[in-house]
């Protein structure tokens, strides 16, 4: 039996992507004709029955910020889409709205209807310009067939959904910047509490979910939300999409149920083929430059947000990027640290500073003669000042990486480092 | 050819399509950058659409320099961009940054003689299933080799799009 799944790829490649007809013959809609038949209550009844955790990263479940929401009674509330697909090693949002964007506002108008929104924001990422004419076209004519707009399905119910671009910045991904990049300003995140459900978008409730979430939507109303749990495990239900990069056979994007190992993912022929050229794995980066890497030992750990994280691990957006036995994990961290000491945002000294000596550090560690006495207890203390005190998520996870390497490789940490700097460093 | 430069007439024309809506900045300094020729946002348009969108200089200044894909200095008319993150690094991204150097006569981050390329780096681009990957204006160019490089260069500098389009990703 084959380990890929369709149950919100159905019809990628296949169909057009703009056609509201196309995409009814894949099932297309089917959710929010029924949704309109249900309750508020129903629907996120449903949305919580179906285990489904957070699809940008962070795994917050569905559900319990849906219901949050709900029982917010302030209007107008707003729906929020959160397409600025950044993560280094996440494609997926891209296939999803290139080639399915009208199941993404298929599950953003359900969003709509149980809060009774009347609008709704796609933030697409500067870098996808061509994804956000392919979004604007497929609006323009689901609103043709009556599936946005004005008095959607006869059911008195409008709803209309806009698109706004991003201008190239890593920290719009974290869902409070993103919404102050959403009102034209800078995005930089917002302090919380308050909550984005209390005070959201333009200061209103808001509903702020990833991409794949969105698209997952209308298959839990569809089908109900136990059908769609059962495509994974009790814990992590549905599929997930998985994108593969760096050193292995078949990169691409993959929807998978969520139970699979890391190495099904990784060695099986229908999945990512091994590693090219005969080399053998040294380690895997799993959900973007902000998430944990592993070893070769770590394996036969189960695709699920629970087995991952008793791991050590953590699915995040999806990424696995796999890297071979010729890389130098320092030279790996070198890119990961360099890469967020240009996105980090600058508001918060943790971060800010944080990155810039842990890079100067790893350089040193790097170069033989190079490192100082104190330099692998500095960076220990470094990490755990970005982690414990930085202001958003980005500063938070920028030092995850080198940390769950650091236990993996610390022979390579430490061969370069001058005998005396070995004295208190607990990696 | 070089397009003529921008006339305020045209920088009007792009705030009015979005309302004059400050809300809309973004939006309204990313079309200015496009139309520019140069792509970047002349302090002179700055200007104009602070006085016309009502928000302060220093707000369109802070977006300009805080969002990575704006300019504030003119750049070619084709900015080439190599993605830089792990998995394309770690697929042999310097070696396309070599090749476009040779093949531009210029270094990393610097604009050729004639003004029309301009070669920087940028963060994941979201194509690392066909890394090593450039990026050029809305066009994302994958598994390149110095063959395709030499092919992009020539289709972009004599402008004959038919190659370039065979060459781009899909979406």
């Amino acid at each position: 039996m084959s380990k890929l799944k369709t149950l919100i790829t159905e019809g990628a490649g296949s169909i057009r992507p703009t056609e509201v007809e196309d995409y009814m013959n894949v099932g297309g809609y089917n959710g929010l004709k029924k949704a309109v038949t249900m309750t508020p209550e129903e629907i996120i009844g449903e949305v919580k029955k179906s285990q489904l955790l957070g699809r940008g990263g962070a795994a917050y479940p569905a559900g319990k910020k849906w219901e949050h929401l709900l029982h917010i009674d302030i209007f107008p509330k707003y729906i929020v889409c959160n397409a600025d697909e950044g993560e280094p090693g996440t494609f997926k949002d891209k296939l999803l709205m290139g080639k399915l964007p009208l199941r993404v506002i298929e599950g953003i108008t359900i969003a709509g209807y149980v809060f009774g929104a009347k609008a709704g924001y796609i933030y697409v990422r500067g870098e996808y310009r061509k994804i956000q004419r392919v979004l604007k076209e497929a609006i323009m004519h689901a609103k043709g067939a009556g599936f946005l707009g004005k008095n959607i399905l006869g059911r008195g119910f409008d709803f209309d959904i806009h698109v706004i671009s991003g201008a190239g910045a890593y920290v719009c991904g974290e869902n409070s910047a993103l919404l102050n990049s959403t009102e034209g300003k800078v995005g930089r995140p917002r302090i919380k509490p308050p909550h984005l459900a209390e005070v959201g978008l333009f200061l209103q409730p808001t509903l702020v979910n990833n991409v794949e979430s969105f698209a997952s939507i209308p298959a839990i109303v569809e089908g109900g939300g136990s059908t769609y749990c059962e495509y994974g495990t009790p814990d992590s239900g549905g599929t997930k999409l998985v994108c593969l990069s760096g050193h292995v056979n078949n990169r691409s994007t993959y929807e998978v149920p969520l139970g699979l190992t890391l190495r099904e993912l990784i060695y099986d022929p229908e999945l990512g083929n091994g590693i090219p050229n005969g080399k053998r794995l040294k380690f895997f980066h799993l959900g973007g430059q902000s998430g944990p890497i592993g070893g070769p030992d770590q394996l036969d750990t189960p695709y699920t947000y629970k087995g991952l994280s008793s791991n050590g691990l953590s699915v995040g957006s999806g990424a696995v990027v796999v890297m071979n036995e010729d890389v130098s994990i320092l030279e790996y961290l070198k890119g990961v640290t360099e890469f967020f000491l240009h996105e980090s945002c600058g508001k918060c000294v943790p971060c800010r500073e944080g990155n810039k000596q842990i890079y100067k550090i790893l350089c040193r560690l790097a170069t033989p003669g190079a490192p100082e006495p104190d330099d692998l207890n500095m960076l220990r203390r470094l990490v755990d000042t970005m982690i414990s005190a930085s202001f958003c998520g980005l500063g938070q996870s920028a030092a995850v990486a080198l940390n769950t390497a650091w236990k993996i490789f610390k022979d390579e940490f430490e061969i370069n480092a001058k005998p005396q700097a070995l004295g208190h460093a607990a990696a | 050819m070089q397009q003529a430069p921008m006339t305020e007439g045209q920088v009007l024309k792009i705030m009015e399509k979005y309302n004059n809506d400050p809300q809309q900045l973004i939006a309204v300094l990313l079309d200015i950058q496009e139309a520019s020729g140069s792509n970047y946002v002349d302090e002179k348009w700055a200007a104009l659409a602070a006085r016309v969108l009502d928000v302060p200089l220093s707000k369109i200044y802070d977006i300009l320099t805080f969002y990575a894909m704006f300019s504030t200095k003119p750049r070619g008319e084709y900015v080439i961009e190599i993605c830089r993150s792990t998995p394309c690094h770690f697929t042999e991204a310097e070696e396309v940054v070599s090749w476009f150097e040779k093949v531009l006569g210029i270094k990393m981050g610097e604009t050729t003689l004639d003004k029309k390329f301009t070669l920087s780096r940028t963060c994941c681009v979201g194509a690392c299933d066909v890394g090593p990957v450039a990026k050029i204006g809305d066009e994302v160019y994958g598994d390149l080799t110095l063959e395709k490089v030499n092919t992009l260069v020539r289709s972009y500098r004599e402008g004959l799009p038919s190659f370039r389009e065979a060459l781009a990703c899909q979406n």
